[in-house]
C-alpha cells in the first residue's frame, strides 16, 4: 500500500466512521446479542440466564405462537393477491391517457401518508358495529346483517385487511410509472395484429413490467409479516385470538410479560422466514421476471 | 370497422374509466370526510343511525333564555302524559314522566330496590304538569365546566330551533385532553433531530463510499445494503436493552440518537445520487487545494440538494407518523410523541368520545397533508425512483 492509498483509506474510514459506530452499536451488537437472548431466560432486569433450545422447545409448544403464525399467513396469502390486483387495476385504468391522472394519483397517495395510529382509529370507527358508517352503506345495500367486523373472530381479519387495501397508493404509483415506461411501438404492433386488451395485459404487459411488479410484491410481503400497529390499536390481537398477529404477539411477550428471551427466540424465527422466502423467491425470479436491457 | 366508429368507441371506453375512477377515488376520500364530519359534530350527534353528516345545533327559548339542547326524533311523547314527582318510598322526590292512564287515584307502581330485591310498589304522586302527547323531550346541553344536573323540557316540534353548527370547540377541547401541544413538541423535536442527523451522516457515509477509492470500500457497501436485510424486530428487544442501560428510555433520544450514525437506504440513495457527480469536479477543487472535507461540504452537498430534500422529507414523515419506536422507548407520559399519545388516548376513551378522538387525528393528519401538498410532485417522483430503480 502506498502513501496515496494509505491516505484514502484513512480519508475514507473516517467518512464512513459516523455509520460504522452505529453499525456496531445498533446493528451488529443487538444482532448478535439477539441470538444469544434467543437461548436465554431473560427478563431485562436481571442478567440474562443460558437456558439452550428451551425457548424455541417451549414455542414449539406454544398454542397461541402457532395462531399468531396462522394468523400472519392467512393476512399474507389473501392481502398479497388482493393488493396486487387492486393496484395494478388502478395502475392500468390511470395509464389510459384519464383527464386529472395527477389529481386521482393524489388523491390514491394520501392515505398512505397518514400515521398508523390516526388511520387505525378512524377505521375503528368506520367498522363501529352499531354507529360505523360501513354498516350503514351495508344496510342500505340490502345487507340485512352486517357483521360487527372488529368484535366478531371471524371478521375481525377480513376487516384489516380491507383497512389494507386503503393504503395502496405507493403501489399503484409505482406500477403506474413501469407501465408508462412500456414502449408505445410494442403496443401499437400488437394492435395491428388484432390483439385484445387482455392479450396486451397479460402477454406484453406484464411480462415487461415483471421486475417492478416483483421487487413491490417481495416488500409488501415483507411490511405484511411485520403487521402491528392496526392490530395493537384496532383489537389487541383479539376478540379470541383472531388478530394476534406474530409481530403482535412477539411485543406482547417481550414488552408486557418481560419474556425477552422467548420473544428473541420469535424474532429469530421471523427473521428466518423472511430470509427464506427472500432468498426463494430471488431465486424463481431469475426464471420467471424479465430483465431487459 | 371505420375509423370513425373507432373513436366513437375510444370516447365511450374513456367515459366509463373516468367513471370508475371518480368513483373508486370517492372510496379513497370518503373516510376523511367522515373523519372531519365526525369531528365536528357534537357527541350526542357521532351516535345516531342514519348517521348525521352536516352536524346541527338545537336550540328552544324559555323564557326568553336561549338553551342549547339535545334533540333526538325517537324522544317522542307517545301518549298524553304528566310529569309527576314521587312522594313516598326511597325513591321519593324523583320526578318521572307518566303516561295519564298509568295514574290510578294519584298513585302510581313504580319499582323499589332495596338490597338485591326488586319489589314493585304502588306510591303517591303529586302531578306537577301536563305533556300532551306529541311533545318531545330535550334535554339542556351543559357548558364545559358547568356543574349541576341538566334541565329537561317537554316541547312541541316547532319550539325547536335548528341550525347548523360545526363544533369547533371539539378541537380545543381535545388538545386540552390529549395534551396536544406537548406531544406536538416532542414530535417536532424528533422529527427535526433525526433529520438532521440523517442528512449529516448518511451524506458523510455516501460521500466515503463514492467517491473516495479506498481499500475494502465495495465490502463496506455491501455490508451497509446487507443491514436493510435486517427486519426491526430481531434488533428491537437488545436495542431496548442499551438504550435502557445507557438510561436513554422515557427519553426522545433513542428515537433520534441512532440517526447521527447513519441509516443504510438513505446511505444507499445518497450514494447513487454522488456517483452522478462528475469526478472532473473534485479533481479540478483538488488541484485548487481544496482538502476532501471542503469538496464534500463546498462541492457534493450544494450539488445534491434535491436529493437531500427528499432524505429529509422522507425522515421527517418516518419520525412523525413511527409508532412502534416510541410505544417501545418512550416510558415517561411526558415524552409522548403525537402517534403514541394519541393512541394512549385512544385506549383511555375509546368507544365513545369519538368526536374528541377524530378531531385529535385530524390534527396528526393535517400537517402532514400539508406538508405533501406543498412537495407532491418531489414526492411522487422520489417514489417512482425508489420503487422502480430501487
Amino acid at each position: 500500500m502506498n502513501k496515496s492509498e494509505r491516505n484514502n483509506l484513512i480519508k475514507g474510514l473516517l467518512f464512513i466512521s459516523p455509520w460504522i459506530i452505529g453499525f456496531v452499536t445498533f446493528v451488529l451488537y443487538p444482532f448478535l446479542s439477539s441470538i444469544y437472548y434467543s437461548f436465554c431466560h431473560f427478563n431485562v432486569f436481571e442478567p440474562p440466564q443460558w437456558i439452550g433450545f428451551a425457548n424455541y422447545i417451549n414455542l414449539f409448544k406454544d398454542k397461541v405462537f402457532w395462531i399468531s403464525l396462522y394468523n400472519t399467513f392467512f393476512y399474507v396469502i389473501i392481502f398479497i393477491p388482493l393488493s396486487f390486483i387492486v393496484s395494478m387495476t388502478l395502475a392500468l385504468l390511470l395509464n389510459t391517457k384519464v383527464k386529472g391522472l395527477s389529481f386521482y394519483r393524489i388523491i390514491f397517495y394520501i392515505p398512505t401518508l397518514v400515521p398508523m395510529v390516526a388511520l387505525s382509529i378512524l377505521w375503528l370507527w368506520m367498522f363501529n358495529g352499531e354507529y360505523g358508517i360501513l354498516n350503514h352503506f351495508l344496510i342500505k345495500m340490502g345487507v340485512p346483517k352486517p357483521p360487527n367486523w372488529l368484535a366478531d373472530p371471524r371478521y375481525a381479519k377480513p376487516a384489516i385487511i380491507i383497512m389494507g387495501l386503503w393504503t395502496l397508493g405507493q403501489a399503484i404509483i409505482i406500477y403506474l410509472a413501469g407501465l408508462q415506461d412500456v414502449p408505445r411501438s410494442l403496443l401499437e404492433s400488437a394492435d395491428i395484429d388484432g390483439a385484445k386488451w387482455y392479450h396486451k395485459i397479460f402477454h406484453i404487459i406484464m411480462p415487461l413490467i415483471s421486475p417492478v411488479i416483483f421487487f413491490n410484491i417481495l416488500m409488501s410481503v415483507i411490511i405484511s409479516f411485520q403487521l402491528f400497529a392496526q392490530p395493537f390499536i384496532m383489537t389487541g390481537g383479539g376478540p379470541g385470538r383472531s388478530t394476534t398477529f406474530y409481530l403482535l404477539y412477539l411485543y406482547q411477550k417481550a414488552f408486557e410479560d418481560f419474556r425477552m428471551g422467548y420473544a428473541s427466540s420469535m424474532a429469530w424465527i421471523l427473521f428466518i422466514i423472511i430470509l427464506v422466502l427472500t432468498l426463494f423467491s430471488i431465486k424463481i425470479s431469475k426464471k420467471k421476471v424479465y430483465y431487459g436491457g | 370497422m371505420s375509423r370513425k366508429e373507432g373513436a366513437v368507441e375510444r370516447k365511450i371506453y374513456k367515459f366509463y374509466v373516468s367513471l370508475i375512477l371518480m368513483l373508486l377515488s370517492l372510496s379513497f376520500i370518503f373516510p376523511f370526510l367522515w373523519l372531519v364530519s365526525t369531528s365536528l359534530k357534537p357527541i350526542d350527534q357521532t351516535m345516531k343511525m342514519p348517521p348525521v353528516w352536516i352536524p346541527k345545533a338545537y336550540y328552544i327559548e324559555d323564557n326568553g333564555e336561549k338553551i342549547r339542547v339535545f334533540f333526538d326524533e325517537d324522544e317522542k311523547v307517545a301518549e298524553d302524559s304528566w310529569l309527576v314527582e314521587i312522594m313516598e318510598s326511597a325513591r321519593k322526590g324523583e320526578v318521572l314522566l307518566v303516561a295519564e292512564d298509568d295514574i290510578k287515584k294519584g298513585t302510581i307502581d313504580i319499582d323499589v330496590q332495596r338490597a338485591d330485591i326488586v319489589k314493585t310498589v304502588n306510591v303517591r304522586v303529586k302531578t306537577i304538569k301536563s305533556i300532551p302527547a306529541g311533545r318531545y323531550m330535550v334535554k339542556e346541553m351543559l357548558k364545559e365546566g358547568d356543574t349541576g344536573s341538566p334541565r329537561i323540557f317537554y316541547v312541541k316540534r316547532e319550539r325547536v330551533e335548528q341550525k347548523v353548527k360545526f363544533e369547533f370547540s371539539n378541537y380545543i377541547v381535545a388538545t386540552r385532553k390529549i395534551p396536544f401541544f406537548l406531544y406536538l413538541k416532542n414530535t417536532l423535536i424528533v422529527c427535526f433531530l433525526s433529520v438532521i442527523g440523517v442528512l449529516l451522516s448518511s451524506s458523510l457515509a455516501a460521500y466515503g463510499l463514492s467517491k473516495i477509492q479506498w481499500k475494502g470500500r465495495d465490502t463496506v457497501f455491501f455490508i451497509v445494503l446487507a443491514t436493510m436485510m435486517i427486519p426491526f424486530p430481531v434488533t428491537m428487544i437488545p436495542l431496548f436493552t442499551i438504550f435502557k442501560k445507557l438510561g436513554m428510555t422515557g427519553t426522545l433520544m433513542p428515537l433520534w440518537v441512532p440517526t447521527f450514525f447513519g441509516a443504510a437506504f438513505n446511505i444507499f440513495l445518497l450514494r447513487q445520487f454522488f456517483m452522478t457527480i462528475p469526478n472532473e469536479l473534485i479533481e479540478a477543487a483538488k488541484i485548487d487545494g481544496c482538502s476532501e472535507f471542503q469538496i464534500f461540504y463546498r462541492i457534493i452537498i450544494p450539488l445534491s440538494k434535491p436529493i437531500l430534500f427528499v432524505v429529509g422529507l422522507f425522515q421527517f414523515l418516518y419520525a412523525w407518523n413511527d409508532f412502534m419506536g416510541p410505544l417501545i422507548y418512550l416510558t415517561n407520559q411526558k415524552t409522548f410523541t403525537l402517534s403514541l399519545g394519541l393512541q394512549f388516548f385512544q385506549s383511555q376513551h375509546g368507544g365513545t368520545e369519538w368526536h374528541l378522538l377524530m378531531a385529535a387525528s385530524t390534527m396528526v393528519i393535517v400537517p402532514i397533508l400539508i406538508l405533501f401538498f406543498f412537495t407532491q410532485k418531489t414526492f411522487i417522483e422520489s417514489i417512482t425512483l425508489t420503487g422502480i430503480k430501487g
